[in-house]
């Protein structure tokens, strides 16, 4: 039966997931961050001098490999088809407010499981969040929310992200004087670039075959009673859980949990950003970088918005130091007026208006 | 029959679209979608709902038709 193909996939991708995340942590990554976009983005922008913020610089692998590993595969699966067009600026705006979020909270959606399975229970607080910022959206998608329809696009403006990456990677391998790398901090510390890029590749490829998603779980339990999804997401808590308790890394509380901020507020709004905004996206930051790979430009212009909502976020000292007790005045004012601008794209982009 | 067209949509807009068809349309509808992932969620909605889904593909789109 299909269903249960489907299932098997989601399953199977999940586990090797959750486990890669342990290795990379074991092999040098930080604590709880073998995955996580929005942090691995903000590295990237940082490695490019998008911003200066010493201690978050360097070209991850990972980020490469997801992107490369998505596109080969749906090449080689006849899923490549370059396709955009579907309200391009108004996602760099929504892919800019999950970079704010999710900074806010210290991590992307799959980070937020990975904390989790570490025992970090601020995790716990940004899942809730995570969940209402999705159950808003599926209530504007329920009315009718859509950013339009893409259209076919040519096959340059198709691989010209995937073609970015591996100038990402040619630069990274032979000329890293180019790059900045931090010396100290977060951005310091990572895997052998080997290992990432193959984890990377590898993961890639199997979320593009199982169209993996952290928020596209959660929407389709809220929206159509549906499982199917969310199981991947519920397997990479229980393998990446079962590993830190055999490595000795789970330890569970909220204070002193590795790249972590522990304002209940914060981290519940920032995660609801999120939320919101990935579900109005069509799917989390790493199924964009799955999307991005397989020709979709909209979402290579979503992840162009994560770099740059990474640059203002510390440019502008919108996110804190990681052992601050949460963000200061200004981000916490990015945090509530990215809610706000979320909340009026998806209004005004539904049928609410229409049906009064 | 009636035909949701959900080219160019991304999920879960033609499973959403797909859902109000069939509620204004109980007897069946046929939906158009021009990738894989709807043409997977669609069908697994539709059989979902107890109902039958065949899809057929013309030129990189599917033409999926939902049925008791």
């Amino acid at each position: 039966m299909k269903v249960s193909k489907e299932k098997i996939g989601l399953a199977v991708t999940g586990i090797i997931v959750g486990l890669s995340a342990v290795i990379l942590t074991i092999f040098g990554n930080p604590k709880n961050m073998g995955f996580c976009i929005a942090c691995f983005v903000r590295d990237m922008a940082g490695a490019v001098k998008l911003h200066s913020a010493a201690v978050v610089q360097y070209m991850r692998p990972e980020v490469i490999g997801i992107v490369l590993g998505s596109f080969f595969l749906s090449l080689a699966k006849g899923e490549f088809k370059p396709r955009g067009g579907s309200s391009p600026f108004t996602r760099f705006i929504l892919g800019f407010l999950v970079m704010i979020g999710a900074l806010t909270f210290l991590g992307c959606p799959l980070r937020m499981v990975l904390r989790l399975a570490g025992g970090d229970l601020n995790a716990l607080v940004g899942l809730f969040g995570f969940t209402c910022g999705i159950a808003v959206g599926c209530f504007f998608i329920s009315k009718g929310f859509s950013l339009g329809r893409a259209y076919k696009q040519n096959k340059v403006e198709g691989i010209a992200l995937p073609v970015v990456n591996v100038v990402f990677l040619v630069a990274l391998v032979a000329f890293p004087s180019l790059l900045a790398f931090s010396e100290s901090g977060p951005g310091s510390m990572h895997a052998p670039i080997l290992l990432s890029l193959i984890i990377g590749l590898l993961v890639g490829g199997l979320a593009q075959r199982t169209r993996l998603c952290m928020a596209g779980g959660i929407r389709d339990i809220i929206l159509l009673k549906d499982w199917t999804l969310a199981l991947g997401s519920v397997m990479i808590f229980v393998v990446a859980l079962i590993g830190n308790l055999v490595t000795g890394s789970f330890k569970l509380g909220f204070t002193g949990q590795p790249v972590a901020q522990t304002s209940h507020i914060w981290n519940f709004l920032g995660m609801l950003l999120v939320g919101l905004a990935s579900v109005l996206l069509g799917g989390c930051p790493l199924r964009q970088l799955i999307m991005a790979g397989e020709g979709n430009t909209d979402s290579a212009v979503t992840v162009l918005g994560f770099f740059v909502g990474a640059a203002f976020a510390h440019n502008f000292k919108l996110v804190g130091n990681a052992t601050e007790t949460g963000p200061n005045v200004y981000g916490k004012s990015a945090v509530i007026i990215g809610i706000v601008i979320a909340l009026l794209i998806a209004f005004f982009n539904s049928r609410i208006k229409e049906e009064k | 029959m009636f035909e949701v067209d959900c080219r160019g949509l991304s999920c879960p807009e033609p499973v959403i679209n797909t859902k109000r068809a069939l509620k204004s349309h109980p007897e069946g509808v046929e939906v158009l979608v021009d990738n894989r992932v709807p043409l997977e969620n669609v069908t697994r909605f539709a059989h979902a709902m107890g109902y039958n889904a065949s899809s057929v593909e013309k030129e990189g789109e599917w033409r999926i038709t939902i049925k008791k």
